[in-house]
C-alpha cells in the first residue's frame, strides 16, 4: 500500500488536468497540499495498517519494491513537508494563475519521482525514477525561461546526464555478472566477489553518479547555478528535497543494501564529505547573493550527513538520517525567506541590505531561527544532529575529521551570524522604507519550517531513543 | 553471425565518431541517426528484436527528428565565419582519433586479462512482454509518469517560441 | 542465444570507445547541441552494455526491457535538453556553451 503514494499523485496530475474548466486551477493548489498533509500525517506514525497491508492489484504491480524501514519515513515526511513549503511559496511567487496550475502540476509530478526513488528496490527502477524527479526539476528550474534560468537548467541537465550514463553502465555490468539488477542480487553479488575489478568499477561508477546527483565536491559546478538561478518555490524543492532524495537516500540506501560498508568507500565517503563540507563553507563566504550562498552552504550540510554515513556506525548513520532531515526543513525556511526578502525588496544582493527585519518580523524571525540550526546552536535541531555525526566520527577513531568538521560548523557560524546581521538588523535602509511583511502563503510554511526546527532542537535528546535503536536495524 | 556484428560494431563507433568530429550539425545529428540504427540492427542480430524495433524507431527516427527541429530553430553564424572556425575545431578535436586508437590498442593488448561471465540462457518465464509487464510493472509506470513529465515540458518551454530577433511565433 | 566470448569481448570494446568519445564531445564541444549529442552516444553505449550485459547473463528478455524503458526515459530528458537549449537560444542568439559563463561565483 505505500505504493498508493506514488499512484495517488499520479491520479491528481490526470485528474486535474482534464479539461474541465478553470475550477481545477484552484483545485490544484488545495489537493497537493491535502495531499502533502496526507503523507505528513502517514509518515509519523509507523504502526499505521497503511504500512503494512498490501492493496492486491497494486501490490502485484508493485513487487519489485523495497521494504519500508524507518529511513523511508523519514524521507517521506521531509518530502512532504517541503513539497508543502514548495507548493504555499508558489501560490506567493507566481501571480498568473494558469502558470501557476502547471507549476504545481509539475511539482507533483516531482513528489511521484521522490516516493518511487524511497520505494524502489531495484537499481534500475531506481534510475528510472530519479530521472523523473531530475527531468521534472529540469522544468521547475526553466519555468520562467529567462536567461539564467536556461543556463542553470542546461549545467544541471548535462552533469545529471552524464550521472546517469555513469549508473546505467554500473547498472549494465551488475546485469552482466549476476544477471538481475534488484538490491538483493546486486548485493550477493558482491559480497561473493570482492576483488573482480569490474564489480568494484561497478560501484565506483554508481556512486559516482550519486555524489554527482548530490551535488557533493568536486561534482557540485552544477549546483549553485541551478539553485540560485530557479524560480523560488524550485529551489525550495529542489535544495529542501530532490537532492536529498535522489543522491544522499540513494547513497544510505545503497550503502547499506548493496554496497555493503567497506573500509574503501567508508574512506571515500569520508573524504568526499570533508571536501565537501571545507570547500562548501568557504565557498559560501564572499558571495553576494543570497540564493547562491545558501547553495554552497547545502554543499557543505550534505558533506555532513556523507561523512556520518562513512563513518559507519549506527550513531554516525542515526546522526546522517537525522541531519538529512533537518537540513531539509532548514534549507527550505531559509529559501523560503531568501524568497520573500527578493519579492519585496526586489534584491538577491545582500550587500544592499539592511535592517529590514523591521518591516519583515516575522521573515526576520524564522530566518534567526533557521540560521542558528544551520550553525549548530543549541538547542536547535541542527546543533545536535551535526554533534551526533561529530561524536560518531571522533569515536570512530577518525579525530581529523572530527576536528575538521568542528572548525567548519565554526567558520559557518561566524559567517551566517554576520549576514544574519547585516541583512535583517541594523540600520533600515531608506529605499526599503515601504515594504511590507511577506504574503500569507510565504508566512505560513515559514512559520511551520521553524516550528519543526525548534520543537525537533528541545525533543532531540528524548527522541534519539526511539531514534537510535530502530536504526541499528536498518544497518 | 559473428563477423557480421563485428563489422555493425565498428560501424557503430565510426558513425559516432564522425557525428563528433563533422563540422556541420545536421550531419552531426544525421551521423547519431545513423549510429542509433547500426546499434538497432546490431541488436536485432545479437537476438533482441524488441528493443532493436524500439531503438529503430525511437532513437534513429524520432531523436534524430527532434535534434534537427532544435537545430533549424536555431539558426547560426555565416558562412564566412563558419569556415574559419572549422580550422579551430579541427584542431580541438584532432587528439579523439587518436585517444580512441591507443584506448583499442590497449584493449586489444591486454583483453585477455579481463574475464567476463557468460551464463547460460536461463529459463526465463516468457519473452520481453512478460518482463517488462510483469516483473517490472514498476517501470512501467515510471515510464508513464515520465512521458506526463515530458508532455508538460513541451507546454511549459516550446509554447509561444520566440523568433531570433524577438519576434514571437 | 548465445553470445561468443570475443563477441562480448568486442562489444564490451566498443562501449570504452563509445564512451570515450561521448566523453570527449561534451568536454570539448563549444556547441550546446553538440553536447547534448555527445550525451546521446552516451546513451548508445550503455544501452550497448545492458544488451550484452543481459545477453552474458543469459537474460536477454531482461535486457531488453530495461532497454525499452531506457528509450523512453532518454527521448523525454533529449526532448526537454532541446527545449532548454532553444529558449536560451532565444536570449542569447548563439549556441555557444562561452554564452553561460554569466552565472559566475
Amino acid at each position: 500500500m505505500p505504493s498508493l503514494l506514488i499512484i495517488i499523485p499520479l491520479l491528481a496530475v490526470l485528474i486535474l488536468n482534464l479539461p474541465l474548466g478553470r475550477i481545477m486551477n484552484r483545485a490544484s493548489f488545495w489537493v497537493t497540499v491535502f495531499l502533502c498533509a496526507a503523507q505528513a500525517r502517514l509518515a509519523v506514525d509507523p504502526t499505521l495498517p497503511f504500512w503494512r497491508e498490501p492493496l492486491p492489484p497494486l501490490s502485484d504491480i508493485f513487487r519489485s519494491g523495497t521494504a519500508v524501514d524507518d529511513l523511508s519515513l523519514v524521507m517521506f515526511l521531509a518530502v512532504a513537508l517541503v513539497t508543502f513549503s514548495s507548493v504555499m511559496l508558489c501560490r506567493y511567487w507566481c501571480e498568473d494563475e494558469e502558470r501557476r496550475f502547471n507549476f504545481v502540476s509539475v511539482i507533483l509530478l516531482t513528489m511521484v519521482g521522490m516516493n518511487g526513488i524511497v520505494l524502489a528496490g531495484d537499481l534500475f527502477t531506481l534510475y528510472v525514477f530519479i530521472e523523473i524527479a531530475a527531468v521534472a526539476s529540469f522544468v521547475l528550474i526553466a519555468f520562467e525561461r529567462g536567461r539564467d534560468e536556461c543556463e542553470g537548467s542546461f549545467k544541471y541537465i548535462v552533469l545529471s546526464a552524464v550521472a546517469s550514463a555513469m549508473m546505467l553502465a554500473s547498472i549494465g555490468i551488475f546485469l552482466m555478472f549476476t544477471g538481475g539488477v534488484s538490491f538483493a542480487e546486486a548485493g550477493e553479488a558482491l559480497k561473493g566477489v570482492t576483488t573482480n575489478p569490474l564489480l568494484l568499477l561497478a560501484v565506483a561508477l554508481f556512486a559516482g553518479g550519486l555524489f554527482i546527483k548530490s551535488g557533493l565536491v568536486p561534482f557540485h559546478g552544477w549546483l549553485p547555478d541551478a539553485y540560485s538561478a530557479a524560480p523560488a518555490p524550485a529551489s525550495v524543492l529542489l535544495a529542501g528535497v530532490v537532492t536529498k532524495a535522489a543522491g544522499v537516500y540513494t547513497l544510505m540506501r545503497l550503502t547499506v543494501e548493496v554496497f555493503g560498508i567497506t573500509p574503501a568507500l567508508q574512506s571515500v565517503l569520508v573524504a568526499v564529505g570533508l571536501a565537501s563540507i571545507v570547500i562548501g563553507a568557504l565557498a559560501a563566504i564572499g558571495q553576494r547573493d543570497v540564493k547562491r550562498m545558501l547553495a554552497y552552504s547545502s554543499i557543505s550540510q550534505v558533506g555532513y550527513i556523507i561523512l556520518g554515513l562513512g563513518v559507519g556506525t549506527p550513531l554516525g548513520f542515526a546522526g546522517a538520517i537525522f541531519h538529512l532531515f533537518n537540513h531539509a526543513v532548514f534549507k527550505s525556511l531559509l529559501f523560503i525567506n531568501a524568497a520573500a526578502v527578493e519579492r519585496e525588496t526586489g534584491t538577491r544582493d545582500m550587500r544592499e541590505m539592511g535592517g529590514i527585519a523591521k518591516r519583515m518580523p516575522v521573515t526576520g524571525l524564522t530566518s534567526v531561527v533557521a540560521v542558528l540550526s544551520t550553525a549548530g546552536i543549541p538547542p536547535f535541531s541542527g546543533f545536535w544532529s551535526k554533534l551526533v555525526i561529530i561524536v560518531a566520527a571522533w569515536s570512530a577513531g577518525r579525530h581529523g575529521a572530527a576536528a575538521t568538521a568542528i572548525m567548519a560548523s565554526l567558520v559557518t557560524l561566524a559567517y551566517f551570524l554576520i549576514m544574519q546581521r547585516k541583512m535583517f538588523f541594523g540600520l533600515l535602509d531608506r529605499k526599503y522604507e515601504g515594504i511590507s511583511e511577506a504574503g500569507g502563503f510565504a508566512v505560513v510554511p515559514s512559520i511551520l519550517l521553524a516550528l519543526v526546527t525548534v520543537c525537533l532542537g528541545f525533543a532531540a535528546p528524548w527522541l534519539f531513543e526511539t531514534f537510535l535503536l530502530p536504526v541499528r536495524s536498518i544497518l | 553471425m559473428t563477423f557480421e556484428a563485428g563489422i555493425l560494431l565498428a560501424l557503430l563507433v565510426a558513425s559516432a565518431l564522425w557525428a563528433v568530429m563533422t563540422y556541420s550539425l545536421v550531419m552531426s545529428a544525421i551521423g547519431l541517426g545513423i549510429a542509433s540504427a547500426m546499434l538497432a540492427i546490431l541488436m536485432y542480430e545479437l537476438g533482441a528484436p524488441m528493443a532493436a524495433v524500439i531503438e529503430l524507431s525511437v532513437c534513429a527516427g524520432l531523436i534524430t527528428v527532434v535534434f534537427i527541429s532544435a537545430i533549424s530553430l536555431t539558426p547560426r553564424m555565416q558562412d564566412r565565419e563558419e569556415r574559419a572556425d572549422a580550422k579551430r575545431r579541427l584542431a580541438r578535436f584532432f587528439p579523439l582519433p587518436l585517444i580512441l586508437a591507443a584506448a583499442a590498442w590497449v584493449m586489444f593488448a591486454y583483453g585477455d586479462a579481463v574475464e567476463l561471465p557468460i551464463a547460460l540462457p536461463q529459463a526465463e518465464q516468457g519473452g520481453v512482454r512478460e518482463a517488462l509487464w510483469e516483473a517490472r510493472s514498476f517501470d512501467v509506470i515510471g515510464q508513464i509518469v515520465i512521458i506526463l513529465a515530458g508532455a508538460f515540458a513541451v507546454v511549459i518551454l516550446f509554447k509561444n517560441l520566440r523568433k531570433p530577433g524577438g519576434e514571437r511565433r | 542465444m548465445m553470445i561468443s566470448a570475443e563477441l562480448l569481448l568486442a562489444g564490451v570494446a566498443a562501449v570504452v570507445l563509445l564512451i570515450c568519445t561521448a566523453a570527449y564531445c561534451v568536454l570539448v564541444s563549444r556547441n550546446l547541441v553538440r553536447i547534448l549529442i555527445g550525451l546521446e552516444i552516451f546513451t548508445k553505449a550503455v544501452t550497448l552494455l545492458i544488451i550484452l550485459g543481459g545477453l552474458a547473463a543469459g537474460r536477454i528478455a531482461l535486457g531488453q526491457s530495461l532497454v525499452i524503458t531506457l528509450i523512453v526515459v532518454e527521448v523525454v530528458v533529449i526532448v526537454v535538453a532541446a527545449g532548454v537549449v532553444i529558449n536560451s537560444y532565444g536570449h542569447s542568439l548563439s549556441l555557444d556553451t562561452r554564452e553561460l559563463e554569466k552565472l559566475k561565483g
